[in-house]
């Protein structure tokens, strides 16, 4: 089949559209100059390197890098079970129960952000680490119900039944047969709230504190006070890690092998 | 039954304010071949998922060789089922699946592999250990699901309308393969399924259920040919049933009703009168719709007789000599 010109058109515009911004973050990223301007100065790495060597910013990479992982993995032992409570075992209240745990998707930031901090955090003398664990995991929670609950609607039934009158105990049954199965749903629930984690402002934006901050808040700090291209080269990588993890994780756990 | 291999007494199940199971007595032999036979929802579907352990009766007792399993989980139960959908596990291959319950008795990886190969080539399926679910054909499915379930050598083997996703050909395959493998390992099985003819020709006994209850229990020919009542004559081809009240000559008593299945009916000749409403050729027979006082009546004639067109007057009569004589139903189910 043949494209129309008009057709053709559109999908240019529609690609510059969605990767345009990208674009011109990676060419001022990696412009020879003194200030972020695009198109770049001439193209040299020197800005890369220089990121690279702020102390701030790797300390904040590694407590972001950590929070995500840490959360995302607390996430997920949260929100399985609970996907597969309101799939599988059909509660009192699944609708009530369903919408609860959606809710944090639906209040804005800020206020779960300020909530957090005024009611729970102060009150309690919570310490910064634990604090950005504990809300960055109960903002990914419902990610990982909405992803795992839908694989879960997919999946038979019976297989877990038959499983069951083969011998197998309930939670063997969920491991062998049903968590094969619902794979993909998993690996996209850690893509997606590890991404959500390592990307989060608004709530983090109150929690953390002297000495502990997450990288895109330090990152907001420094475009206040510098205006070389050092934050378009780091935007960049950051960006690169995103298609790696992606990549890495499918490559990893076949997410494409089941799709 | 005294040598009752598999006992319910009274079990009831309930949802909310409906019955689906109401009461209900059973027993199966050692070695014996039970039909559970009904239109959907009648309950033999939750029965036979009561007695697998995958649904808690509200009430009742179920006992399985002697001992009582009611508060046994289905997993200890040593019952196999066979789904009507396989419910094969579609990440695992062929001999994984049929290994799935070997490998959870922690057998040896020598006895695994003997004893799933052996399963799988009772049921012709040998050289296709390596292949995925979905790479087989519905009729090799339904047999990798049986050889999953009988490999573990279960007590008792549950069939869940096995054949209604085959075609025709292969339903018969299935039909005879089940039967020689039920003959052959002497095992007990509960066929649950809505189709008298596979009832007919596979069960030792057939049990006709309604409303959560049983409507009649018997061997197959006393199911076919003397029904107990309307609904279970209704369900094994007696088309034409009606009040002994309304037939002129009929003996009273106990008779609430007459049956007649189409064959039964003579067309052309008799004491009443009709009109064809419609006419089927059928190779054989025809199969005629008479509109009479009766209300409608399905009739079946040989095709060498003359034949009568949509419209035609015609008398007909309804033998007493050839009609079966039912009870009156009881109330239905639920109350």
């Amino acid at each position: 089949m043949t494209m129309r010109p008009w057709a053709i058109a559109a999908l240019v515009a529609v690609l510059l559209f969605l990767l345009g911004p990208f674009l011109i973050i990676v060419g001022a990223g990696l412009s020879a100059g003194e200030t972020l301007t695009f198109p770049p100065e001439g193209l040299s790495l020197r800005w890369v390197w220089a990121v690279l060597q702020v102390d701030t910013l790797r300390h904040a990479f590694a407590i972001s890098f950590s929070l995500a992982v840490l959360s995302t993995l607390g996430a997920l032992a949260l929100g399985i079970p609970a996907a597969y409570a309101l799939e599988r075992l059909d509660p009192p209240g699944a609708g009530a129960i369903r919408a609860l745990v959606t809710a944090p998707l639906v209040v804005p930031g800020i206020v779960v952000g300020l909530a957090l901090l005024r009611y729970f955090v102060i009150p309690l003398g919570i310490g910064i680490r634990p604090a950005l664990l504990m809300s960055h995991t109960a903002l990914l929670v419902p990610y990982t119900v909405r992803v795992v609950a839908a694989s879960l609607r997919n999946l038979r039934v019976d297989i877990e039944e038959a499983a069951i009158l083969l011998g197998a105990s309930p939670l063997t049954a969920f491991v062998s047969v049903v968590m094969p199965n619902i794979r993909n749903g998993i690996v996209a629930a850690f893509i997606l709230s590890f991404i959500t984690s390592f990307n989060q402002v608004p709530v983090s934006l109150f929690l953390a504190g002297p000495g502990v901050s997450t990288l895109p808040i330090e990152m907001l700090a420094r475009i206040d006070f510098t205006y070389d291209p050092s934050i378009a080269a780091l935007s960049a990588l950051l960006a690169l890690l995103s298609i790696a993890i992606v990549f890495v994780a499918e490559r990893l756990l076949g997410l494409s092998r089941y799709v | 039954m005294s040598d009752a291999f598999l006992e319910l007494h009274g079990v009831t199940l309930r949802y909310g304010r409906s019955i689906a199971v109401d009461a209900l007595d059973l027993s199966v032999g050692a070695g014996e071949l039970v039909a559970l036979l009904g239109p959907s929802g009648c309950g033999k579907t939750t029965t036979m998922r009561a007695v697998a352990g995958l649904l808690k009766p509200t009430s009742g007792q179920i006992r399985i060789g002697g001992q009582d399993v009611t508060r046994v989980p289905p997993n200890k139960r040593d019952v196999g089922l066979m789904f009507q959908s396989y419910a094969l596990f579609p990440h695992l291959s062929v001999f994984e699946n049929v290994a799935f319950g070997l490998r959870l008795r922690r057998l040896g990886e020598a006895e695994i592999a003997e004893r799933a190969a052996a399963a799988l080539a009772s049921v012709g399926l040998a050289g296709t250990e390596g292949r995925l679910p979905r790479e087989l054909s519905g009729g090799q499915q339904q047999r990798v699901a049986l050889a999953r379930a009988l490999v573990v050598r279960p007590r008792l083997l549950l069939l869940d309308e096995p054949l209604s996703n085959l075609d025709a050909r292969l339903r018969l395959e299935m039909r005879t393969e089940i039967a020689r493998l039920q003959r052959e390992l002497g095992l007990p099985m509960i066929y649950v399924t809505h189709d008298q003819v596979e009832a007919l020709a596979l069960a030792h006994r057939i049990i006709v259920m309604r409303g959560g209850r049983i409507e009649q229990d018997g061997a197959p020919a006393e199911i076919y040919e003397r029904p107990r009542n309307a609904f279970v004559a209704r369900f094994v081809g007696f088309e034409t049933i009606l009040p002994a009240t309304s037939l002129p000559g009929a003996p009273r008593g106990a008779t609430a009703a007459f049956g007649w299945r189409p064959h039964h009916v003579q067309v052309g000749a008799g004491p009443y009168e009709g009109r064809v409403l419609g006419a089927s050729y059928l190779g054989e027979a025809v199969e005629y719709l008479i509109e009479s006082d009766f209300g409608p009546i399905k009739a079946e004639a040989p095709a060498d007789l003359p034949r009568h067109g949509p419209g035609d007057p015609v008398r007909f009569d309804l033998p007493l000599s050839r009609a079966v004589a039912l009870e009156a139903e009881p109330a239905p189910g639920g109350a």
